[in-house]
């Protein structure tokens, strides 16, 4: 084991970094897109509700390592043979980032939609009275309120999304569990390589929570 | 009645559906300034749906309802810019629950920049001083009491300067002994010549208080007059009914 750590050391380290790269980016625009079909979904126009019901089922009915699979390999097909520009290809990072962000996206809708309509109506209605427009009565009433029930959903979905970066080695990303395959490989020492990787895993996703712990504390206490 | 100019509140024909339910069937009804006009009525005889719709926080599904002017029906018409003027208190407060009392009444005027971050808080505490509460400046909605809740309201409400104030069932939710608190904080205001709409089951407040008492029932108004005639000498027998149930 110490052999194995000695030699694949900083090789482990610096995929456990391509891990978080591809992790925090999914979770930026993940965040991001989360918000946008979230308030789609809860407002009141049925064009908008209904192309963020469809994007959150898509993309929820299909599984992540399919999702990956189709924009590594379908999408750059698509445009090669549909545009006609040859030369275009996703790299593995930018088709995971692509496939985790939308994936993760999905699961954001869903949680910002739950946490916006936990927020009792008076609140708005509160705000609306007062002469504040609907968007104005979201970002200053409503948001702020739902964030905060939001908040243990979102650092659930956070940990779901570190661990689904090792779906991503399918297709070739130097990610934890890729390069974890590949020291199983040079090593022939399953049992140790995958405790290693497991460990390492468990190490990051463990300050995560205990990260977002404190971070909920905190946002908890002007309650 | 008063002539045209003083008219703030022209209700013509007024109709809301929920759906099939008809829940106001042909309201009209006119508020001249400085009026209290209390509303009575059973539950579900479509009181707060009025009052709703006066700040069309539900859109009346026909008729017209013209404020200070403005046609809130029209739907050219900037609804946020009317609302302005209209101050509601609800039945369960809503206050937000998130910003302490002074944030809760200075975020719309600040936001809608209708007065600067100083000359609002400024007015906070004039108007916190006002209802008895300018030591609960830095506190939040869930430290207060009921009473104390729907008097921060009050003064949210009136940090707009509304010209015209609506009270949806606002001491419904208050423990008994709160009541008093609240009621003497609307009496004070109808005495300045606020013009007031009221949906109340505080028969005592209509008659202490109301210029006109308006009795609603199944979506029509039924009877309307001074807290005289409706409360002491209806005439409709729904009115009678009505009245021996909660006297």
């Amino acid at each position: 084991m110490l052999m194995i750590i000695q030699t694949y050391g900083t090789m482990l380290l610096k995929a456990m970094g391509h891990t978080l790269l591809l992790c925090l980016l999914s979770l930026v625009f993940a965040s991001v897109i989360g918000m946008i079909f979230g308030l789609m979904n809860v407002g009141h126009n049925r064009a908008l509700n209904f192309i963020g019901t469809v994007y959150v089922d898509a993309v929820r009915g299909v599984p992540l390592i399919v999702l990956a699979y189709f924009i590594y390999f379908g999408i750059p097909t698509a445009i090669q043979q549909g545009l006609g520009i040859m030369s275009f290809r996703l790299s593995p990072l930018q088709a995971g980032t692509i496939a985790l962000s939308m994936n993760c996206g999905a699961y954001m809708a869903e949680i910002v939609r739950a946490g916006i309509q936990s927020v009792d109506r008076g609140q708005m209605e509160a705000g609306r009275s007062l002469g504040l427009s609907y968007g104005a009565g979201m970002a200053l009433i409503v948001v702020p309120q739902a964030v905060r029930t939001m908040i243990p959903s979102i650092i659930n979905q956070f940990i779901i999304t570190l661990k689904d970066t090792s779906i991503l080695s399918v297709i070739g990303f130097p990610e934890l569990t890729n390069v974890g395959k590949t020291v199983m490989g040079n090593t022939f020492k399953p049992l140790q390589a995958w405790a290693i990787v497991g460990i390492m895993y468990l190490i990051v996703i463990t300050i995560l929570s205990k990260v977002s712990k404190q971070i909920e504390r905190r946002v908890n206490r002007g309650r | 009645m008063a002539d045209k100019a003083d008219v703030k509140i022209s209700v013509k024909n007024l109709k809301k559906n929920f759906g099939s339910l008809e829940v106001l069937k042909d309201i009209s009804l006119e508020v001249t300034e400085g009026e209290v006009v209390v509303l009575i009525g059973p539950s579900g005889s479509g009181k707060s749906t009025l009052l709703r719709c006066l700040n069309q926080l539900e859109k009346a599904t026909s008729g017209q309802i013209v404020i200070d002017g403005f046609d809130v029906t029209d739907k050219r018409t900037d609804i946020n810019k009317v609302r302005e003027n209209i101050g509601m208190v609800f039945q369960h407060f809503n206050l937000f629950n998130h910003l302490n009392v002074l944030r809760n009444m200075t975020l719309a005027p600040v936001h809608l920049k209708t007065l600067s971050k100083e000359n609002a808080n400024n007015k906070a505490m004039q108007l916190l001083e006002r209802v008895g509460l300018s030591d609960k400046a830095g506190a939040y909605p869930s430290q207060l009491s009921g009473g104390q809740k729907q008097r921060v309201a009050i003064a949210r409400a009136l940090e707009m300067n509304p010209d015209i104030m609506l009270f949806d069932e606002p001491t419904s939710a208050l423990d008994p002994e709160m009541v008093g608190e609240v009621l003497a904080v609307m009496k004070e205001l109808a005495r300045d010549g606020m013009t007031m709409i009221v949906v109340t089951h505080e028969i005592g407040f209509a008659r202490e208080v109301a210029s006109r008492v308006i009795f609603m029932e199944g979506g029509y108004i039924i009877e309307e007059g001074t807290p005289e005639e409706v409360l002491d000498h209806p005439k409709e027998p729904r009115t009678i009914d009505f009245l021996s149930k909660v006297l």
